[in-house]
Parts: structure tokens; C-alpha cells; sequence
């Protein structure tokens, strides 16, 4: 039994239970209760993001709050695209370049970081990390006041540069980490072979790094989307991205139109959600190298 | 010389960018927060330069420290820091161990309870208010309505609207939001155990449940370090929730990030620099020392 058990573990399928007790019956059902239980607790938010979206105004009684439309209307829909495309529109004209740069920036940086070293580039590298910790309440006043010293544009150009420059250590770090599980032989047989620091970027390093390109991409894009903090301090409703604009749409009247501003969270949320679902192992890989670190 | 120029060089030069943007932005930004935070800014005149600064040294810091709004802001730091990691690990960790074992359509499972983590507060914010309505009786919407439904009336509350422990009620979407995040950190550490290990523990003839707690869950130290500085760090910065759930201008759900841009708002930016500071040094407290053992692992 033992000897099967090993070279199961060795195999692609380690753990598979031949005969199945009661008991473990008895347990995997429960197992499988207390895991769609807890589907259902995550999932209603969106039940009511949904629902609430598509109702009428006969049905905006607290009778009828968690019953389904008894009409379904697409009014609140219209009215949150009419209000927030404009928004959605300059959010993906933010996050595009913010990504790509950052891409970029971070990729050169971990290159030189991990497969072509120079003196200190260990504490080089602890003192770019540390600003991804930092909390940006901690420099917002300087920003604000050297962004208007400087006359950047308020809206769009101004928070391209801030998600690129404190995307930084983020991206630096995932790069860094990926570039370290590439074989240093390749590099080394780069550097024998008399080709320069920019030829072994451009011709070995570079091509490997597609995985980590997305993951980065994947990152970016989602906390440059995601971001509000940026966003109230250096952009106004006229010219800035689409959670100032829904932020606006949901607290901006005293009689709160729920209809609308949920039609509006699904569509602000619709570009991350998408990119989560169609490219879910990267966004993992984002996390994950957000986390752990080294 | 020469040879050192030409094999140090182009890296220096290649990082140097990001090096000098991290530098001034991070770095300099920090110094100069910290030098405003120290002076007496407190009107719109001065911060364009149309009045006198004059610096007060830590006069700010006593004087924010020793009020009592200031205080209710960092009591509710805390407690929200508090529950939001308390939820967020237990749900994250309990996920996790029912899904270690195979479980039929665990992809569907991870991804919707990892979903939330794709949608940005703000968003998430706008379905929560109505969740967290605080109506109750005839009139409830939202939880308090669902609860009446489902026949748990008892549990109807007015959420935020508490003065002393509202707060908690704005960690429940964090909570809603991060656990599917400790689900797959746990997740990758459950996996990254090897088989052979839960095998010898097995042949030794431990029970599931021995194995797990005397074999697995010492391996996951390294794990549950990771979440708390992820979820602490992000607990110690909330703003958007608040932003979006209750308002800034409520007291109840106060905490230093709001104070930061209220003041802010009303150009008094000595106090403004002056909390953001304080949350520079208390998110330090937690990253520092994280930061050292990290590296000093690293050498090992």
C-alpha cells in the first residue's frame, strides 16, 4: 500500500481516495454544502448589483428590495452609460500608456537588478521597494504642491505620470523576481560571447519575458483602473477617470438613484472584470508576487 | 577605472531614471511632507505663498495627537485594522483548506470567491451603502431587509451609523473583498507542501486532522507573515471604502486618511502633512521590520 501510495505521489494525480468510506461520504457533502454557502454569501452583492440595475422606478420600494424587477428596464443603464462613457473613455486613455510604461521601466530595472548586477544593486533595489509600502497620504501635499509648481495639466497627463512613477517598485519587484528563475548561463553565454548589456536585453532577456510582461501589464492596468486616491487629488469630474466620475454619479444627489449608480459600478468594473476572467492565471501571478517577496 | 566605468556603467545608467523618480517622488516628497507638517500652513493664503510660513516644530503633531477627533480617527484605524484582518484571514484560511483537497469544479469556486479582488472599492462601495442601509422595521432595505426575510430579524442593525464601533461595519466589504486574495496566498502555500511529507505523516499514522495540524499548518508561518503585512498595510491606508460607503464628512466612520484630505480641502496643509506622516510612521512600524527579516532571509 505504501509503495503504490509513493508512486502515486510522484505521478500528475497524487491524492485520489480509492474506496470510499460512509464517513468521508458523509463529510465530502458537507464539504461541498458549507463551499456553495459561502458562493452564495459572495455572490449577492452582485445579485443586488444586477437586479437593482434593471428595475423600474414602481419598483424602488424597501417591500420589493430584494425581489427581482417586476419590469424590466434598461432607463438606469442608459443614463449611467450617458454619464460615465465620457469617464470610462479617459480612464482607458490613463491606463494604457500608465501600463505600458510602466512595463517598460520595470522590466529594465529588474534586468539590471538580478542578471546583470552592478556594486549595490541590492540596496538599490531594498530602496526602490520601500515605496511601494509607503503610504501616499504621507506625500500627497508635496505632490499637489509640485504638480501645480510645475503647471502639469490636471486630469489624464498628470496621472499618467503618477501611476507610472510609483508603479515603480511594483513592477521592478515582479520583474526582478522573474528574471532571478532565468538560468544565469544564458546571460553569462551572452556576455562570453562579447554581445553588450543592451544586445543580451534585447535579443535573450527580453523574448523569455512575455509571462511576466502580462502579469505586469495585467497589474497596472487593474490598480491605475481601480485607483481613487490619485484620482480626487489631481483630477476633477471634467477631466478625470471613470471612480471619480461613478463616485460622483452614486454620492452626488441627496436622493441617492441606486438604479443608475449600480448600472454604473458594472459598467466601471467591466474592463478589470473582463481582463480577470478571460486572463485569471496572470492576475494571479500579479498577486501573488505582490505578496511574496525576495 | 575604464574597465569598472564600462562594467558598471550601462546598468547605473539604465536604472538611474527610475532610481532619481524614486528619489524625488518618494524619497524628497517625504522629507519635504515632513518639513510642512512642521510649519504653521494652516490657510489657503499661505499655501500659495501670498502669507508668511513660519515653522512650529512638532506643535502639529501635539496638538492633533491630544484632540479628540484626531483620537477617534485612530480608534477607528484599529479597530477596522482589526476586524478586516480577522475576517479576511479566517474566511481566506478556511477556503483554502476546504478546497486543498480535490474538490469537483474547485475552479469555479476559487474564481468566484476570488472575483471581488478585481473591483475597485469605489464600485464595490456603491453596492455596500445599499447593503449597509440602516433602516430597519417597514422601511429596511438591504442586510436588514434580507434578515427580516430569512427570519433572523434580531440581526438588524444600523451598521456605520454607530458612533463607536461603525467602523466595522465598512471592513465587512473589505473583509468581502481580500479574502479570496488569502484564499489563493493559503492556497499556494497548501500546495507548495510536499506530498511525500503528508505521506510519511500518513504511514506514522497520524489522522487527517493531526496531519494538518502537527505537519501543514507549521508550514504556513511564512504565509500568514505575508497576509498580515498585505492586509495590514492596505487596512492601515482605507479610504476609497469610506469615500464611497459613508462619506468623508462622517464622524463615525473617521480615520486619519479621511482627516488627511479634509484638511486638505480646507488648505490647512500643515495638519494635512501632519497626518499623513503619522500614517507614514505607523504603516513603518509594521513594514520595517518585515522589510529586514525579508532581506536577511534572502542572504541566507
Amino acid at each position: 500500500m505504501a509503495v503504490t501510495d509513493a508512486r502515486e505521489a510522484t505521478t500528475a494525480a497524487p491524492r485520489r481516495r480509492r474506496e470510499i468510506d460512509p464517513r468521508y461520504a458523509l463529510g465530502r457533502t458537507v464539504k461541498y454544502l458549507v463551499l456553495f454557502f459561502f458562493l452564495v454569501l459572495v455572490l449577492i452583492p452582485v445579485y443586488v448589483l444586477l437586479v437593482t440595475s434593471f428595475k423600474g422606478s414602481g419598483d424602488a420600494t424597501a417591500a420589493r428590495a430584494w425581489a427581482l424587477p417586476s419590469e424590466w428596464v434598461l432607463d438606469n443603464w442608459s443614463e449611467a452609460w450617458t454619464t460615465l462613457a465620457p469617464a470610462i473613455g479617459r480612464s482607458l486613455m490613463m491606463v494604457v500608456p500608465a501600463s505600458i510604461i510602466s512595463a517598460i521601466l520595470g522590466s529594465m530595472n529588474g534586468f539590471v537588478l538580478s542578471r546583470w548586477r552592478f556594486k549595490g544593486a541590492d540596496v538599490v533595489f531594498t530602496v526602490i521597494l520601500f515605496g511601494m509600502f509607503i503610504p501616499y497620504q504621507a506625500v500627497m501635499i508635496p505632490l499637489l504642491q509640485l504638480v501645480l509648481g510645475i503647471g502639469l495639466p490636471s486630469g489624464v497627463p498628470t496621472l499618467i505620470i503618477l501611476h507610472v512613477i510609483y508603479g515603480i517598485p511594483i513592477t521592478t519587484l515582479i520583474f526582478r523576481n522573474y528574471y532571478q528563475s532565468i538560468p544565469t548561463e544564458m546571460v553569462e553565454a551572452g556576455r562570453v560571447d562579447g554581445a553588450g548589456m543592451l544586445r543580451t536585453y534585447w535579443s535573450i532577456v527580453l523574448p523569455l519575458s512575455i509571462p511576466s510582461f502580462v502579469v505586469v501589464l495585467i497589474w497596472q492596468f487593474t490598480s491605475a483602473w481601480n485607483d481613487f486616491l490619485f484620482a480626487v487629488f489631481f483630477s476633477s469630474a471634467q477631466n478625470g477617470p471613470v471612480t471619480l466620475a461613478l463616485n460622483n454619479l452614486a454620492n452626488g444627489s441627496i436622493l441617492a438613484n441606486y438604479g443608475a449608480s449600480m448600472a454604473g459600478a458594472i459598467l466601471a468594473s467591466a474592463p478589470t472584470l473582463i481582463v480577470y476572467i478571460l486572463l485569471g492565471k496572470y492576475f494571479i501571478g500579479g498577486l501573488m508576487s505582490g505578496s511574496v517577496k525576495g | 577605472m575604464l574597465r569598472d566605468i564600462r562594467r558598471w556603467g550601462p546598468p547605473v545608467l539604465l536604472i538611474s531614471p527610475s532610481l532619481v523618480l524614486v528619489g524625488v517622488f518618494v524619497y524628497g516628497l517625504i522629507a519635504v511632507n515632513t518639513y510642512t507638517s512642521m510649519t504653521d500652513m494652516h490657510t489657503a493664503a499661505q499655501t500659495t505663498g501670498r502669507a508668511p510660513v513660519q515653522f512650529v516644530g512638532l506643535a502639529n503633531y501635539w496638538e492633533l495627537l491630544g484632540s479628540d477627533s484626531f483620537q477617534h480617527s485612530l480608534k477607528n484605524l484599529g479597530l477596522y485594522t482589526v476586524v478586516f484582518l480577522g475576517g479576511a484571514l479566517l474566511f481566506g484560511f478556511m477556503w483554502a483548506w476546504l478546497l486543498d483537497r480535490p474538490v469537483r469544479y474547485e475552479g469555479v469556486f476559487r474564481s468566484i470567491y476570488l472575483f471581488p479582488m478585481a473591483v475597485s472599492f469605489i464600485a464595490s462601495g456603491v453596492v455596500w451603502r445599499w447593503l449597509l442601509n440602516a433602516n430597519t422595521g417597514d422601511n429596511a432595505t438591504g442586510l436588514n431587509r434580507l434578515f427580516q426575510m430569512v427570519g433572523l430579524s434580531f440581526l438588524q442593525n444600523g451598521w456605520w451609523n454607530n458612533v463607536n464601533v461603525g467602523i466595522t461595519a465598512i471592513a465587512i466589504p473589505a473583509i468581502w473583498q481580500l479574502s479570496g486574495y488569502i484564499m489563493a496566498l493559503f492556497l499556494a502555500g497548501f500546495r507548495g507542501i510536499p506530498e511525500e511529507l503528508r505521506e510519511a505523516a500518513r504511514v506514522d499514522g497520524a489522522s487527517e486532522f493531526q496531519l494538518y495540524r502537527m505537519v501543514v499548518f507549521p508550514q504556513l508561518t511564512p504565509i500568514l507573515l505575508s497576509a498580515v503585512i498585505v492586509i495590514g498595510h492596505m487596512s492601515l491606508k482605507v479610504f476609497d471604502l469610506i469615500m464611497s460607503i459613508s462619506k468623508p464628512a462622517n464622524y463615525q466612520t473617521k480615520v486619519p486618511a479621511i482627516d488627511m484630505f479634509l484638511f486638505k480641502s480646507q488648505y490647512d496643509y500643515a495638519n494635512s502633512a501632519a497626518v499623513g506622516a503619522i500614517l507614514l510612521v505607523i504603516v513603518a512600524v509594521l513594514i520595517v521590520p518585515y522589510l529586514v527579516h525579508v532581506a536577511r532571509e534572502g542572504r541566507r
